[in-house]
């Protein structure tokens, strides 16, 4: 398997917090990587500093092999990064079709045209994709009307739209049912299977996580503290210190 | 008199209401009978202070007018009134207005220059008289006069020369000047530099200032005024600004032992809302309407004050004289007809409160004139003493300077 | 030295007024996020109710500084009407809908106040046992100014205790940071709102009263401080009282200062200050980022493409007008000239506003830059008319260019502001250039060439050239550029993650919007046969941005309705009364109370619960 992300040693201090302290990891293509950790571990530093939202202190991150630190985050997801946030941002202004048809326009630099409607655009590959997250049937309402888990499924249309090699997926099934949650796992994972997709994902639900990643990583205040098979995270003793210690 | 015309129902949907605008007003058809239209447009919501005075000025005159029995044989003068916000723009529309649905022979009013300077270029381009009544810059009949335009008040220039002749018998040799931040100021000030040293070689300005009109920091003016330590100051500030100006030069002192040299301040309009804080012995020009006995202004002051009632104030004079000044060149012409108007205009000689006035054929700038004088309070009102009226014919350039200046 | 000493005093006595005004409109802001453009007519109607109560009673101190106290409540007590009686039914409108509405309170008060105490300037009494000057290293010095410096840190002290040492300053506080979490801690926000009014509008009246001994109380004191005090509040942070009180001395200073230096810097110097500080830091002096409220416009529903027999209705509309001269006469065709012109400009800025959630306080530059980007090629190169016409967009556009470039780097009010401070210093440029513009006495004789001086072709052309520009503003809001400057507003996050790079695309719609303004400006001077600074002055950008939000921001109709409607009210109006401002304001509130989405967002409801049913 080719190694597509490569992380080293990532910094990055809040005013005197050190939020992220030498964190390192790689990600390969066909993996689906669990970041977790309790509340406050750093997990949404690390993806902000993976995607260039935040410049990093010091650390390296090597997107098949070259160094994308101080790249802004719309060259970074032009180079293969999608992402997910936490908390969902779509285009709420726009319907759900729109949204899809806005990054495609985006992948096609097709952002400047001033005549042709853009409603126009790429109309068949937003349905498909639509299709392929279970949104088909709601792509003419207007994004701002969704339900949560809805709206997650937007957004992991949107990121499917950018071709992505690397999908960065802040807390997927947040504010899902725990039906929604595998569902919508399930579904990422048969992504990884077709488009040898890497996924790197953070999770509160241990059910998703457990059931869903092939390797797992532990964030505890800024530092890594596990790493490996799911069976093997789950025995390690210091994650469950942090996780009955914490009582996150 | 004030006629209105009412095109349109409130609240009419776009549309609807641009067609309503769009059906023509009754048309005027030019009878024997007919009365005479003229339109006239001025700041009324944007300087009450000034235009309603001058409102009621021209409202005497007309009704002055038609109680004689008209106009050409009985024609009566009809004036429509606009409001022009004091946006030169808007004042080109009401213009329009006036022209196309009011069929007006004759335009007049204004007082900002600019508002006056658009006005003017539309009459000329629509070949209309334009009588500018209040507009004091010398632009308007100079660099950019036309043959349609006359102007009756005194200009910038007329004004600072009047102050410059007073100026130039001081002993005071260091001059400071202050003025609004605009062309009325910029130029009140250029005139009086450039005619005082031709007078008087030996004076130097040492201090400007150019407060934002309506916006005068009054305290660091007053202050570095003072530090300049100047013998006069030539003030053009006014209204609001000049109140402010004078508390604050009195409260520091900026006044004691220098002679003040002042633009307007002694019109009424200045003058009377400072009440006992009026400045004492400065040097300006105005209208000590109170005391002023030749035979012309104790008519004009005796019918004003029956008719409403209050003492009347520059703008009454102007309003009236504008009014009166119409009436007469189109008597003259004999004929409402622009072009016959226009040269009637030109020479007119007429008389004013103030005396005898020629709207010169030259550059179309009446010779009305000013009065020139010191402030004082007397019972807790400002008013001018030891006054004399400059005629505005003996304060213009040469007759060869003003036609280079003038484009025809 | 004791010149310098003095000057220093002098600017700390101005500053003091402005930090009264100011600190009650960053108190408003904070709380309500509201654009109160009425602020300065609560300042000058302090001034007038201290008037009339010193001259009653301010013959004692006792009776003067009562005078004061009771205007500063009274003015109070009516932001809180305002409050109660107005914006509280406005606050689920899109935000700026506020705005609209306190511009027609400035509008109903100018009136109101010309009515109650008539045009002429009053000068008031001085305040009883402070009429004199003290001597200080011997320069004289007005008592009362240094009453007014004692005043300033003494009000900020109190604000202080009072945000700090009561609860109800916590809480004020707290609505500050985070609305939904005042809302949480079972405080009713309404009632907040309402007392937060009356102190923030009875700190304008108390600034205003403090005037009485001062100066001339005035009908255009509202004007002349409100702009101001914006700037102060900007300068200073949106929300911080320090901020207002750090930027109010440094102002003061500069204007005691800065006319020693550069006498004729007058009209400028507070927006260059502006400029600078903004561009130098994001959040003026001391405010904080997460105090900074959203960018105002809220995203409205998705734009819907009219579809069956509404999609003929432009065209129709387009023939309908293009038949007009056939009846309509001279007067008709200019007003009507004049709304096809002032739609573009509306239609320009809603790009910015309804589109980009980019909200301008200074689109009249781009307008005046257009004007006289035509009317200097006429009057220097004595170029043809169609020549100057297509110079107009592109001046303004390349103005448009240059400032956009500043301006998208900040966001909300400071956006809005900015803009305004880059407006001010090309009008000021404009006002002062004598030699190049012809300053405040404008540009004459740009009228069109024979074959378009007929009033019939010259608003045909207009109809043509604006219809077009208006069609291609229409097309591009639905094209991918509209639809990018809708994604970098809905979710900058988002789209910024996707690839789109939001600030360089706010800058070139800031230049696109600048360009149509431009063109609007250059068919508006021909139209006139004259430019002046006025047509790049604040009020134009007001105007500009009543027609957007009357029309409504959430429709691509709204910006050309809402002209329509402003434009032949305003003519109307003042062709019938001196009052016409009372008029529009009067309707501007009766709009803003009865369709609170704008008149063209209210058709639209109509419309699509029509076709519901």
């Amino acid at each position: 398997m080719s190694r597509r992300l490569a992380v080293e040693n990532l910094q990055r201090a809040f005013g005197g917090v050190q939020a992220v302290r030498g964190v390192s990891f790689a990600l390969d293509a066909g993996e689906v990587l669990a970041l977790i950790g309790p509340n406050g571990a750093g997990k949404t530093t690390c993806f902000n500093l993976l995607n260039g939202q935040l410049r990093p202190d010091a650390g390296t991150v090597r997107l098949d092999g070259v160094d994308i630190v101080g790249l802004p985050p719309r060259r970074v997801w032009r180079m293969g990064v999608g992402r997910t946030f936490q908390i969902t941002a779509t285009f709420a202004s726009m319907t759900v079709r729109e949204n899809v048809q806005m990054v495609l326009l985006s992948v096609h630099r097709r952002l400047f045209g001033l005549w042709t409607p853009a409603a126009a655009g790429f109309r068949d590959e937003a349905m498909a994709l639509l299709e392929r997250v279970g949104m088909g049937a709601q792509a003419e309402r207007p994004c701002g009307v969704l339900a949560y888990g809805d709206l997650k499924r937007v957004e992991l249309a949107m990121a499917l739209a950018g071709d992505p090699k690397i999908l960065l997926m802040d807390e997927p099934t947040a504010g899902m049912a725990p039906g929604e949650r595998q569902e919508l796992m399930a579904l990422t994972s048969s992504l990884v299977r077709e488009r040898g997709l890497a996924v790197l994902f953070t999770e509160h639900d241990m059910d998703v996580v457990f059931g869903h990643a092939t390797r797992i990583i532990v964030l505890d205040r800024g530092q890594l503290i596990a790493e490996g098979s799911p069976d093997a995270v789950r025995a390690d003793p210091r994650v469950q210190a942090v996780y009955l210690g914490g009582a996150a | 008199m004030n006629r209105r015309h009412f095109l349109l129902a409130p609240g009419a949907a776009a549309l609807a209401a641009a067609l309503c605008v769009a059906a023509p007003s009754a048309s005027h058809a030019q009878a024997e009978s007919q009365p005479i239209h003229v339109g006239e447009i001025n700041s009324y919501t944007g300087l009450p202070a000034f235009t309603i005075p001058y409102r009621q000025g021209w409202q005497l005159a007309v009704e002055e007018v038609n109680a004689a029995g008209g106009l050409l044989g009985g024609r009566k003068l009809e004036v429509v009134s606009r409001d022009d916000a004091g946006k030169p723009d808007d004042a080109v529309r009401v213009a329009q207005e006036l022209l196309s649905n009011e069929k007006v022979e004759l335009l007049a009013g204004t007082y900002f220059s600019h508002v006056g300077l658009a006005v003017a270029d539309f009459a000329a381009r629509n070949k209309l008289p334009f009588v500018a009544a209040e507009p004091l810059t010398d632009a308007i009949t100079w660099t950019k006069g036309n043959r349609y335009t006359f102007r009756l008040r005194p200009s910038t220039y007329m004004q600072a020369a009047m102050l410059v002749e007073e100026a130039a018998k001081l002993p005071a040799k260091r001059w400071a000047t202050v003025a609004p931040n605009y062309e009325y100021g910029q130029s009140a000030v250029q005139w009086f530099r450039q005619l005082l040293s031709e007078k008087r070689p030996d004076v130097e300005f040492v201090a400007e200032q150019w407060p934002a009109q309506g916006k005068l920091e009054a305290g660091p003016t007053v202050q570095a005024l003072a530090a300049a330590k100047p013998d006069a100051i030539f003030n053009v500030t006014f209204g609001a600004d000049l109140a402010k100006f004078v508390r604050e030069g009195e409260g520091r002192g900026l006044f004691r032992n220098r002679t003040v040299v002042s633009l307007l301040t002694g019109e009424p309009e200045y003058l009377d809302p400072m009440k006992d804080e009026a400045p004492e012995g400065w040097i300006v020009t105005g209208y000590p309407q109170e005391q002023i006995d030749t035979p012309e202004h104790k008519a004009f002051r005796e019918a004003y004050v029956k008719r409403f009632n209050e003492p009347p104030r520059q703008g009454s004079v102007v309003g009236y004289a504008t009014f009166k000044a119409i009436a007469a060149a189109v008597e003259k012409a004999g004929s409402t007809d622009a072009e016959k108007v226009v040269d009637a205009l030109s020479g007119l000689d007429l008389s004013s409160p103030f005396g005898p006035i020629t709207f010169r054929a030259l550059d179309h700038q009446a010779t009305m004139g000013a009065y020139v004088g010191k402030t004082t309070v007397k019972n807790g009102q400002g008013v001018m003493t030891g006054w004399r009226y400059a005629d505005g014919a003996d304060y213009l350039p040469s007759d060869e300077a003003v036609r280079k200046m003038r484009p025809e | 030295m004791s010149f310098y000493l003095v000057q220093f005093l002098s600017g700390l006595a101005t500053a003091a007024t402005l930090f009264l005004v100011s600190s009650g409109l960053t108190i408003v802001f904070g709380v309500t996020r509201i654009v109160n453009f009425a602020h300065g007519s609560f300042y000058m109607l302090g001034a007038y109710l201290g008037w009339t109560l010193v001259e009653r009673w301010g013959g004692t101190p006792l009776g003067f500084w009562g005078a004061v106290a009771a205007a500063s409540l009274a003015v109070g007590l009516l932001g809180a009407l305002m409050e109660v009686g107005l914006l509280r039914r406005l606050y689920r409108s899109p935000e700026l809908f506020q705005l609209l509405a306190t511009f027609g309170v400035v509008l109903v008060m100018q009136d109101a106040a010309s009515w109650i105490w008539g045009s002429e300037d009053l000068l008031g009494r001085r305040a009883p046992g402070l009429r004199g000057s003290v001597d200080i290293l011997d320069q004289p010095f007005p008592l009362y100014d240094l009453v007014l410096i004692g005043l300033g840190p003494l009000v900020l002290g109190l604000l202080w205790l009072l945000f700090n040492r009561t609860r109800w300053g916590t809480l004020v506080r707290a609505a500050t940071q985070d609305r939904d979490m005042a809302s949480a801690l079972g405080v009713d926000p309404a009632r907040l709102f309402t007392g937060v009014l009356f102190l923030g509008s009875a700190l304008a009246g108390l600034g205003g009263a403090l005037q009485v001994p001062r100066e001339a109380v005035n009908l255009h004191m509202d004007m002349a401080i409100v702009v101001e005090a914006f700037v102060v509040v900007v300068v200073g942070g949106m929300g911080s009282l320090t901020g207002a009180f750090v930027a109010s001395l440094l102002i003061g200073q500069l204007q005691a200062f800065g006319i020693l230096v550069f006498p004729q810097i007058t009209l400028v110097l507070v927006f260059l200050f502006m400029a600078v500080v903004l561009v130098i830091r994001p959040y003026g002096l001391l405010g904080r980022a997460e105090d900074a409220p959203p960018t105002a416009a809220s995203p409205g529903p998705p734009l819907i493409a009219a579809a069956g027999m509404a999609r003929w209705v432009p065209a129709l509309l387009l023939a309908l007008l293009a038949a007009v001269p056939l009846v309509a006469g001279d007067y008709a065709l200019i007003v009507l000239t004049e709304v096809v012109i002032l739609a573009l400009l509306a239609a320009s800025l809603h790009l910015l506003i309804g589109l980009g959630g980019l909200v301008s306080f200074g689109h009249a530059a781009y307008f005046g830059l257009g004007a006289y980007g035509a009317a200097l090629l006429v009057k220097h190169l004595a170029a043809p008319m169609p020549l100057a016409l297509a110079a107009a967009p592109l001046l303004a556009g390349l103005g448009a260019l240059a400032a956009g470039w500043f301006c998208v780097r900040r966001s909300g009010l400071y956006f809005a502001m900015l803009t305004l401070a880059f407006a001010q210093i090309v009008w000021s440029v404009t006002f002062q250039w004598y030699g190049f513009t012809g300053g405040d006495n404008g540009i004459l004789g740009v009228w069109p060439p024979d074959w378009a001086a007929g009033k019939a072709a010259y608003y045909w052309l207009t109809l043509a050239l604006a219809g077009g520009a208006l069609l291609l503003l229409r097309r591009a809001a639905f094209a991918p550029f509209g639809y990018t400057l809708r994604a970098g507003r809905d979710s900058a996050l988002r789209a910024e993650s996707v690839g789109i790079n939001v600030r360089r695309h706010q800058w070139l719609s800031f230049a696109l919007a600048g360009s149509a303004a431009g063109l609007a400006g250059g068919l508006y001077a021909f139209a006139k046969g004259s430019v002046f600074p006025t047509l790049m002055a604040v009020p134009v950008s007001v105007d500009a941005l009543v027609m957007v939000l009357m029309g409504g921001i959430q429709t691509l109709s709204g910006p050309v309705v809402g002209a329509a409607l402003f434009h032949l009210l305003e003519t109307e109006a003042m062709s019938r009364t001196d009052w016409w401002r009372l008029v529009l304001g009067a309707v501007i509130l009766v709009l803003v109370l009865a369709f609170p989405k704008g008149v063209a967002g209210f058709v639209r409801d109509l419309w699509t619960r029509g076709r519901e049913s």
